[in-house]
């Protein structure tokens, strides 16, 4: 129950930061949005991702206060003409239809499909030694996809500070 | 930029600054050793490091830290993050595979235990460490040249959208 109030609070803040006029409180819906979204990860259970999406929530709304708060920012206060409102909602109609036979074929809340998951929950601690069983997923049965990400990390990193870089820009 | 960044804040704030970003930097240290066995690891770490020094940017002004460290030192840290945590990848084929855990398990719940899990976690926060820093240096630090046009065709944001 707590969790769909969360759910339907965190919708209205991303409305409100799609609809307000004001950049800076369009950047503190967007936080108020990801700080519940730790909240409900909290609920979930999954303290690790939440300690994660707190502290890198943080460093995304400090990184864009400095990146937009002085600058002139074009807002587009165009309103649709019918056309496009029709084509729109008949996109959108079109996406939910497949969406509810996509969900509908999920497995049940907390029933993973893969078996192979419940056998790194009894097993993780004897095999790997580590008491945090996330720790023993990600980094050692789950290696190859860390690997995976520390390199997306590094290729962004890289080609921010390339971008951004002052000698040789185009 | 307006001068505010350029001096910085207060007296107040850059004495607090400086007493928190250093607890900020211990306490990361302690999410990334502790990473196998408490909630945290060495993403979450990572990050609270270099919120530590991000603390200090905002409240020193723009240019606080461009003296301190030597230049394209964080970039070399991003790249010994990285290679050390392939390195440590690399480190299983003398038992057979690769990302094999082939240091001895130890007992549960002790800091020196899961073999090389805490030795991943380290070098992810080191590499998440000096990668965001970068990263943040480098948004700071650029500035927008506005207006300017070449061969005909905008290159600035501002008129191109």
């Amino acid at each position: 129950m707590e969790l769909y109030i969360i759910l339907i609070i965190m919708i209205i803040g991303s409305l409100v930061a799609i609809k307000t006029r004001n950049i800076l409180s369009s950047i503190l819906s967007i936080g108020l949005v990801g700080l519940l979204l730790c909240v409900a990860f909290l609920y979930l259970g999954a303290p690790d991702i939440a300690i994660t999406q707190l502290v890198v929530e943080v460093v995304v709304l400090i990184v864009m206060l400095r990146a937009t708060i002085n600058k002139n920012i074009i807002i587009i206060d165009k309103t649709l003409c019918f056309p496009a409102i029709a084509m729109v909602v008949f996109i959108i109609g079109f996406i939910l239809i497949f969406f509810h036979r996509a969900i509908s074929d999920l497995p049940e809340f907390g029933r993973p499909l893969m078996p192979v998951s419940g056998e790194y929950l009894l097993s993780g601690l004897e095999k790997t030694g580590a008491a945090n069983i996330v720790a023993s997923i990600i980094l050692d049965f789950r290696a190859y996809d860390t690997l995976g990400e520390a390199t997306v990390i590094f290729v962004a990193i890289a080609g921010a500070v390339v971008l951004l870089r002052k000698k040789g820009k185009i | 930029m307006n001068t505010r960044d350029e001096k910085g804040m207060t007296e107040i704030v850059k004495k607090i600054s400086k007493i928190s970003s250093l607890l900020m930097f211990i306490f990361g240290i302690y999410v990334i050793v502790y990473g196998h066995i408490t909630p945290g690891g060495g993403f979450a770490g990572g990050v609270i490091m270099a919120c530590s020094l991000f603390v200090l940017v905002i409240a020193n002004g723009k240019g606080y830290l461009a003296g301190v460290f030597k230049k394209g030192l964080f970039s070399k840290l991003d790249a010994l993050g990285a290679s050390l945590f392939a390195g440590i990848a690399f480190l299983g084929f003398l038992g057979g595979s690769f990302f094999l855990n082939i240091l001895p398990k130890g007992k549960p719940w002790d800091v020196f235990s899961a073999g090389m899990i805490p030795l991943c976690n380290m070098s992810i926060g080191l590499k998440i460490f000096a990668s965001l820093f970068a990263g943040f240096i480098a948004i700071t630090a650029a500035k927008i040249v506005k207006n300017e046009k070449k061969d005909g065709m905008i290159y600035s944001n501002e008129e191109s959208c």
